[in-house]
Formats: structure tokens, C-alpha cells, sequence
């Protein structure tokens, strides 16, 4: 327990320390995301009934920033603490695969929210009065919990499987970049021509997006147990798959 | 091997390959508790390798490994809680100071309050005032400090330190060995690698020589220095003489007209004497070289090459 925790403590510090590119840089990327988005558009496009495109844009936007920062969290530091060779220090001790994948995907999380949160914060004065329709805080929280956790068990994967940063920023511009991409964050699927939105469809991220939008506005394009029930299918997977390659100490014990 | 003392380590049948380089072929060794022992061998022998299976940092693809009889892969929690590794690079973590690496390090090894061992260490290590500043701040030898502090947090009592003075300045290297030694005289066991051999010779009781993966010989220092070694006479003869036929089988060559001989013994000085004087030689020139470990190991070395 004290090994779990002391991890978590470390991973979170990581952020933390530097909490200036880990948080504030995201916060403003993505105000400004807003900012130039709305700008341009809101005029021109109505997604919902009723809601306009700048309170649309910023659920996207908050959960995006969930989901890139908790991925990048802990591939990142998986990789930095590889390529420098400290990663040692926590091969060392008795720490169990099960927490040490635990810590590096709640730190990650944990990044994801409080950037998430900082993006709201910042965002949320863009949107017009009662842009809101029917808030539920606990579907807010249970898709940005989930889609954190996904994403930061991902960066697991990225971060034991990569050798090289750049390898690294392969899987993060090939994989996670038009996952999140194209997932519904500018927009709604059913904007997109038929057989995108049959590609949407497959697209995990999009059910995180979708659901996460549905506790802000209680619409969305799927039901939001549908998007649930993807969500956590895919956190079981994508764990299943870290928690086997850290068992087997795949490139991080030969 | 007696009852009183148990097993530190043992090592049986471990082999490991990378590919097709088969960095491990077989080793078999057994360390006993409170031994301070040494394993030598030139670059690539797999000695960090052999370290790496005992810590988990390596999985063996045969054998297999205990530490006090906790196995390495089965029972890894409770077999790495016994042992403390200063690894052989100079790793560190940037985000930390040294003291929260210490606080850090103590963690994962389940302690929470450790703060007066940490002290003690720092102190040991002479990094007292060092405690909070950034290891990216420190020096090379500070740095290897710090790790040799990480593996002490847990206070195990099996220490394996691979190549530590890599890189460490003399009066440095006084220091840390020293502290060693005082661990060991308080019980602990020490595994010690190193390129240096006179420090192999000064510390460790008993030594293992690895080579391409094996151990080419496994003995006390005292023994290996006896077999291997002996005293080195050089000698130069007047006018260039041969030497006499009764001591050439002692000869080991001659360079720039000085005669090399190996003696197995001090007293065989004696019988060299006599008969260069029976020979009618008179001597110009004459050194006595006690026993050393860098001539021990060249020729284990040597005779494995072979
Ligand atoms: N991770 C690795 N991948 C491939 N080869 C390795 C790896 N680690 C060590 N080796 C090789 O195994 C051999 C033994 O290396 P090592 O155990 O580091 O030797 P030593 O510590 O005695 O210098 C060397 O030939 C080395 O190149
Ligand atoms: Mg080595």
C-alpha cells in the first residue's frame, strides 16, 4: 500500500513540478481553440436545437484536454524514465505490476481532470447564459474518470513500448491525435456524410465525448448507457492489455 | 559452507542470451551470508547481467535465483525487500532533490518515516548538505552517491554494487569503501563489481571470474592470489647472461634484458640466489613484486582465451 502510494505520489509530483507546461499550456491551447473556433462559427452552425456552438465546442474541448493530458502523463514519463535509465528505481523495489499500473493511470487521470477542469474554468464564462441544458455532474465526472483512465493506461502501453521519443510522438500523431480528432469534438457525427459517421462509430473517443456532453446538455448523439457501456468495455481492454505487458515485463524487465 | 551461516545468494544454472549472444551460460555460484565478494571479468561477461536476473531487472531464461532463499521470480516481493542494487549507470531522477529521492525511494519499499536512517546515510556519504539540492545540480560522484543512498534505504542485507567507483575521484572512492566495510562488518553481504583490482584485492574475501558468461574460477582471494599470481622477480644479469638451465622453467620471458621470473613462493628466492651463484652470475639489478590481483586475473583471462 505504502509502495502504491509513495508511486502515485511520485507520478503526481511529476506533473505538479512542472505544472506550468503540464496545465497552464493546455488550458490556453485549448482557450484559444475556443476563442478562434467561436469566433468563426457560432453564427454559422447550430449542432443541438437550442444550444449554441460555443457552449458545443466546450465539453469537446474539456474532454479532449482530459484525454491528451492523461496520455500523455504517463507515456511520457514511462519513456523519460526509460531513456534516462531511473525507470530502475521503481523496477527495483517490491512493487506488484497491478500497482505500479494503478499509480501511473491515476496520476494520469488525476492530470487529465485538473487540466480538464482549468479548461472549463477558463472556457466556461464563453458560453451564453443557460447555454446549459439539464447539468449531471456524476455523468460528467464518471466519462472524464473513465476516458482519463483509458487514455492514461494507453499512455502505459506507449510508454513500455516505445524506446524512442519519437516513436513515442508517432503513436501520439498516428493514433491518439485522430482518434480525438475525429471524434466529435468540433462537431456532432451526425453533421459528418454517412460513411464517416459509420467510422465515428467504432471510434471509442467518441463515445467518451459524447457521453461527457450528454451530462452537460442531457442530449446527445448516442444514449449515453450506450456510450457507457463502450467507454468502460474499452477501459477493461486497454487494461487488460497494460496490466498483461507489465506482467510479463515486456521491454521494461530483459 | 557451515550451519551457522546461511545462503546470501545463490545462483544456479542461470542462463540468459540476447538474441543470439548468449550473455549468461550457466552460472552457478553460492554467496554466503556475510561475505564481501567480488565478481570480476572483462567488459561483456555479464556480470550486470547476472545482477540484472538477481534483481528482477532481467528475466533468466533458465535457473534459477534466491535471495536468503526467497526466489527471485516467485517470490519477488519479499526477495527484493532483501536486496539493495547500486546499478551500474549513473541514473537519476531530474524532478527531485536528493532528499525527496531518498523519501521517494523508501516508499516504494514500503517505509514511511525514514528520515533519521536517511540522515544517516547522507551523512555517511557526505552529502549532509547536499540533502535538498536538485540532483540535477550535483556532480558525477555525487550522483553515484545518491545511488548508492537509494540502495540503502530499506537497509537490505544483501548490497550489490556494480562498478561503483566508475567515475568516482580517489579520495571519493576512500570514502565510500570504507563505509561499505563498516557495513559488512555489521553484517551485511556485499557483491561487489569492479574494474579496479586492487580494490577487488583490498575488499572482497572471495572472488568469481566470469568470462563469456561462466565463471572461469570461483575462489578465496588469498587462493586465487597463491594459483594465479605469486611473487614477481625481475632480474638483470651482468653482461647480458643467459639464465641458468635450473631456472629457466620460473622464467616468464625476459624485456629489455630483464629477466621475469614467477616464484611460487618468498622462500624461492632463495634457491634463485643460490644458483646464480653456483653459475658464477653476478646480479646488476633486482625487484621483488608481491602477489597482485591484475596479474591473476590476465592470466585466468588468458588461460580461458586458450
Ligand atoms: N539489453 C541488452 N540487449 C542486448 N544485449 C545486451 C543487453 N544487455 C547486455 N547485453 C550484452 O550482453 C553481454 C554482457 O553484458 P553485461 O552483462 O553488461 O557485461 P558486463 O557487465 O560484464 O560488462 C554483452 O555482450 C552485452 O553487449
Ligand atoms: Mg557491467
Amino acid at each position: 500500500m505504502v509502495s502504491f502510494r509513495t508511486l502515485l505520489w511520485k507520478e503526481l509530483l511529476r506533473f505538479w513540478k512542472v505544472s506550468f507546461q503540464t496545465v497552464a499550456a493546455p488550458v490556453v491551447t485549448a482557450l484559444l481553440y475556443l476563442l478562434i473556433f467561436s469566433h468563426v462559427l457560432d453564427e454559422q452552425v447550430q449542432v443541438y436545437e437550442s444550444v449554441r456552438y460555443t457552449a458545443f465546442l466546450i465539453p469537446g474541448l474539456v474532454m479532449m484536454s482530459v484525454l491528451q493530458n492523461a496520455f500523455a502523463n504517463s507515456s511520457s514519463s514511462l519513456i523519460q524514465a526509460k531513456v534516462t535509465g531511473s525507470i530502475v528505481f521503481v523496477l527495483l523495489p517490491p512493487i506488484s505490476y497491478l500497482e505500479f499500473f494503478l499509480a501511473y493511470v491515476l496520476a494520469a487521470a488525476t492530470r487529465g481532470l485538473v487540466v480538464g477542469a482549468g479548461v472549463l474554468a477558463v472556457t466556461v464564462w464563453f458560453a451564453p447564459a443557460g447555454a446549459f441544458g439539464t447539468v449531471t455532474p456524476l455523468w460528467i465526472l464518471a466519462f472524464a474518470l473513465l476516458g482519463g483512465a483509458i487514455m492514461g493506461a494507453l499512455g502505459v502501453v506507449a510508454g513500455i513500448w516505445a524506446d524512442k521519443f519519437d516513436q513515442l510522438a508517432a503513436f501520439q500523431n498516428f493514433l491518439i491525435m485522430p482518434l480525438t480528432m475525429l471524434s466529435g469534438v468540433f462537431y456532432s457525427i451526425h453533421s459528418l456524410p454517412g460513411f464517416w459517421q459509420r467510422v465515428s462509430q467504432f471510434n471509442p473517443v467518441f463515445y467518451m465525448i459524447d457521453g461527457f456532453r450528454y451530462g452537460f446538455f442531457g442530449t446527445s448523439d448516442v444514449s449515453p448507457l450506450v456510450s457507457l457501456a463502450v467507454v468502460t468495455a474499452a477501459f477493461v481492454v486497454v487494461s487488460a492489455f497494460s496490466l498483461a505487458l507489465l506482467r510479463r515485463g515486456y521491454k521494461l524487465r530483459n | 559452507m557451515t550451519n551457522a551461516v546461511g545462503v546470501a545468494v545463490s545462483i544456479q544454472q542461470v542462463e540468459k542470451r540476447y538474441g543470439a549472444l548468449q550473455a549468461l551460460a550457466g552460472v552457478s555460484l553460492d554467496i554466503p551470508e556475510g561475505e564481501f565478494f567480488g565478481l570480476l571479468g572483462p567488459n561483456g561477461a555479464g556480470k550486470t547481467t547476472l545482477i540484472s536476473c538477481l534483481a528482477g531487472l532481467a528475466r533468466p531464461d533458465a535457473g534459477r535465483l534466491t535471495v536468503l532463499g526467497r526466489d527471485v521470480v516467485a517470490d519477488y516481493r519479499e526477495a527484493r525487500r532483501l536486496l539493495g542494487v547500486v546499478p551500474q549507470e549513473l541514473v537519476f531522477d531530474p524532478f527531485f532533490t536528493v532528499r525527496e529521492t531518498l523519501r521517494i525511494q523508501s516508499g516504494y519499499f514500503g517505509i514511511r518515516d525514514n528520515d533519521a536512517w536517511i540522515d544517516e546515510i547522507l551523512a555517511n556519504l557526505d552529502l549532509a548538505d547536499k540533502a535538498d539540492t536538485n540532483m540535477r545540480r550535483l556532480s558525477g560522484g555525487m550522483k553515484r552517491r545518491v545511488l548508492v543512498a537509494q540502495a540503502l534505504v530499506h537497509k537490505p542485507p544483501v548490497i550489490v554494487l556494480d562498478e561503483p567507483t566508475a567515475g568516482v575521484d580517489v579520495e571519493l572512492r576512500q570514502g565510500l569503501w570504507q563505509f561499505v566495510r563498516r557495513l559488512n562488518a555489521e553484517g551485511h553481504t556485499i557483491i561487489l563489481t569492479t574494474h579496479y583490482l586492487e580494490e577487488a584485492e583490498a575488499l572482497c574475501s572471495r572472488i568469481a571470474m566470469l568470462q563469456h558468461g561462466r565463471v572461469v574460477v570461483l575462489d578465496s582471494t588469498a587462493n586465487l592470489l597463491r594459483d594465479f599470481s605469486g611473487h614477481a622477480l625481475s632480474l638483470r644479469l651482468a653482461d647480458g647472461a643467459a639464465l641458468p638451465e635450473a631456472l629457466v622453467p620460473l622464467s616468464a620471458g625476459q624485456v629489455d634484458g630483464v629477466w621475469q621470473l614467477r616464484l611460487p613462493d618468498f622462500s624461492a628466492v632463495e634457491r634463485v640466489l643460490a644458483a646464480l651463484r653456483e653459475a658464477g652470475i653476478a646480479i646488476e639489478g633486482m625487484r621483488l613484486s608481491p602477489p597482485d590481483l591484475e596479474e591473476a586475473f590476465v592470466r585466468v583471462m588468458q588461460r580461458g582465451r586458450s
